[in-house]
């Protein structure tokens, strides 16, 4: 995975999935269509304020209530780079790995990132860079299995690994 | 050491002696649930994996489609369609409209769901059949996929909250009460990566309807997983369903707990949670003058026939107050074909409630029930998010369906006490 740079949005804590993606649009299966509701009921100037490549950064439990899947897809497919933030709930994490959009949890980055900053993140590191600051945080780092299904992308190639023999199942850590 | 039964069942489904919390590992998989916008997005990816073609155990595999059904427009149908074609072609379980339900009330009613198993379903409310002493735990799409390709998920093992009700329930006090009291006092995000593990002497008297709705909402605090032991209440609704062969884990007396919290069952009245989040519990009679336009009563956290009863024993021989909705809507066709013999159809037309066909439609904002602006809602479902239920400006009060009904007689957030003078005796209604 390339550094990436971009402008920062931040919101607060807990935000939810129905608010990142209504239950109205999660019929959408085309990431197209999905991209135009991102934030919908957060902030629904989101989609028209932000430009591909800019980072979200926002409290803790990001993502928490439903477990769709559409969530993540949605910022993906809008453009947005990565998420920061201190947590992340569980089935957004998980989601967010199994299709490979990269999430970063810091307390520190959170507290300390303001709107509009210019961020950079180094993926393989963990190094979150605040450009317009000149500060520097890292992130947690990620336990080793999931660190393989992020550097195949997503969960679908550690599968079909599986599929084909060459992984061990079940596998532990 | 000793372990939790969480801990328990997740080492008998990696195959190994014991696991520790924060290991991850690859577990199979005993029931895979999908509804069907979980499963459209999961075929899409199903159909990406080199190699796979056909769901590895197809019997493990269940659909429900219930969250724009009776489908809502020619979209819907079109999503439905592509769902039950796959289904079908693929021998899985398939449970459509008019014999089936609400997927969190069909699963246990259809004794597909029980002790000891390890149970993942696209829906976060998946958490609803740790009642029965399962793992049970809400999953995205893509993980929906990989399990139907290869039978087995990755899982973090949770660490574990043991949680202990003390005392006996006041009158009008149900699961629902018990559990948003307990979200309240931990948060939102409280027992976030965290099994909940739900024990005491109060719980004992919860019929299983009850503990479904405490397990369904243990996802509100966070939780991965939320879990009760077996015992005579389970064993006997088991028995009901036809669900006969199955393994009770327990805790160990010495397993490791992240948390302890201890609750005086006996203190807590029935619960109302305010705007936006699932934590702003405080006790009904606290809740102030806070006049509504709609009532929901049912859905998958509290559409089991218990709650209908409750429902009705409030409503019966009152109305509706003029300016509110209210509508009612059973887990399943089975919950309303036991409305009907039991009389509570009656019951809700009379009171001038709409019965609706079981579907998510309103708790998602879906259709069926959709608030418009700055409207208020009381309501038994598990979310009252922002733009939740329809418009980002309406507002959303979480309680238990004595305290919705009550609230839809009289026209604002009202306790039961207001209404009725006692509760009805468990059997009696």
């Amino acid at each position: 995975m390339d550094t990436m740079r971009g402008k920062v949005w931040k919101y607060g804590p807990n935000i939810n999935t129905d608010v990142i993606i209504p239950g109205r649009y999660c019929h959408i299966t085309d990431p197209a269509e999905l991209a135009k509701h991102a934030m919908a009921d957060l902030d629904p100037d989101f989609v028209t304020k932000m430009s591909p490549g800019d980072i979200v950064v926002a409290g803790g439990n990001f993502g928490c209530g439903s477990s769709r899947e559409v969530a993540p897809l949605s910022l993906k497919a809008a453009g947005v780079a990565a998420v920061v933030a201190p947590s992340f709930a569980r089935i957004f994490y998980r989601n967010a790995i199994n299709i490979g959009f990269p999430i970063f949890e810091s307390d520190e980055a959170y507290a300390a990132i303001d709107e509009g900053d210019e961020v950079e993140i180094e993926p393989a590191s963990g190094i979150i860079r605040d450009v317009t600051k000149g500060t520097e945080y890292r992130a947690q780092g990620f336990p080793e299995f999931l660190q393989q299904i992020i550097a195949r992308g997503g969960l679908r190639a550690y599968a079909e690994e599986v599929i084909a023999g060459r992984q061990e199942a079940p596998a532990a850590t | 050491m000793g372990m939790t039964i969480s801990e328990k069942i997740l080492a008998a489904h990696a195959g190994k002696e014991r696991v520790e919390p924060g290991e991850i590992v690859m577990v199979k998989v005993d029931v895979n649930l999908a509804n069907e916008l979980s499963a459209a997005l999961a075929i899409d990816e199903f159909k990406k994996i080199k190699g796979a073609s056909r769901i590895a155990n197809p019997r493990s595999a269940v659909f429900v489609p219930d969250h724009f059904t009776p489908n809502k427009d020619i979209t819907t149908a079109k999503l439905v369609q592509r769902v039950r074609e796959f289904a079908l072609e693929q021998n899985a379980r398939w449970f459509e409209v008019g014999r089936a339900g609400i997927e969190h009330c069909v699963l246990p009613q259809n004794g597909i769901v029980g002790p000891g198993q390890v149970i993942i379903g696209g829906d976060s409310h998946t958490t609803t059949y740790g009642a029965l002493g399962a793992f049970a735990t809400g999953v995205g799409s893509t993980d929906v996929a990989v399990a139907w390709a290869i039978g087995q998920t990755w899982l973090r093992v949770p660490p574990s909250v043991k949680i202990t009700y003390h005392g006996s329930l006041r009158p009008w006090v149900t699961g629902k009460d018990l559990i948003l009291y307990t979200i309240g006092k931990m948060t939102v995000d409280g027992a976030t990566y965290m099994a909940m593990e739900f024990h005491g002497e109060a719980l004992r008297e919860l019929a299983m309807s009850a503990r479904f709705t405490m397990a369904n909402m243990s996802i509100e605090a966070g939780a991965k997983n939320g879990i009760f032991h077996v015992d005579e209440t389970t064993r006997d609704y088991l028995a009901s369903v036809g669900h006969t062969s199955y393994t009770e884990y327990r805790s160990d007396p010495d397993a490791r707990y992240v948390k302890e919290v201890e609750i005086d069952a006996s203190a807590i009245e029935p619960q109302v949670a305010f705007p936006s989040l699932p934590e702003n519990a405080r006790p009904v009679s606290e809740a102030g003058d806070v006049e509504i336009d709609q009532v929901v009563i049912g859905t998958c956290t509290n559409g089991w026939i218990e709650d209908m009863r409750d429902a009705a024993h409030v409503l019966r021989g009152r109305k509706v107050h003029p300016r509110v909705r209210c509508i009612v809507v059973p887990g399943s066709q089975e919950v309303q074909r036991q409305m009907v013999r039991e009389g509570l159809m009656q019951i809700f037309m009379d009171a001038e409630c709409i019965v609706s066909t079981s579907t998510c439609g309103p708790c998602i904002g879906g259709h069926m029930g959709v608030l418009g602006d700055y409207e208020k809602c009381v309501s038994t479902t598990n979310r009252n998010f922002v733009g939740r239920m329809g418009a980002r400006s309406a507002e959303i009060f979480l309680a238990n369906p004595s305290v919705a009904a009550a609230s839809a007689i009289a026209g604002r957030i009202a306790g039961p006490d207001e209404v009725v003078s006692r509760q009805p005796a468990a059997a009696a209604v």
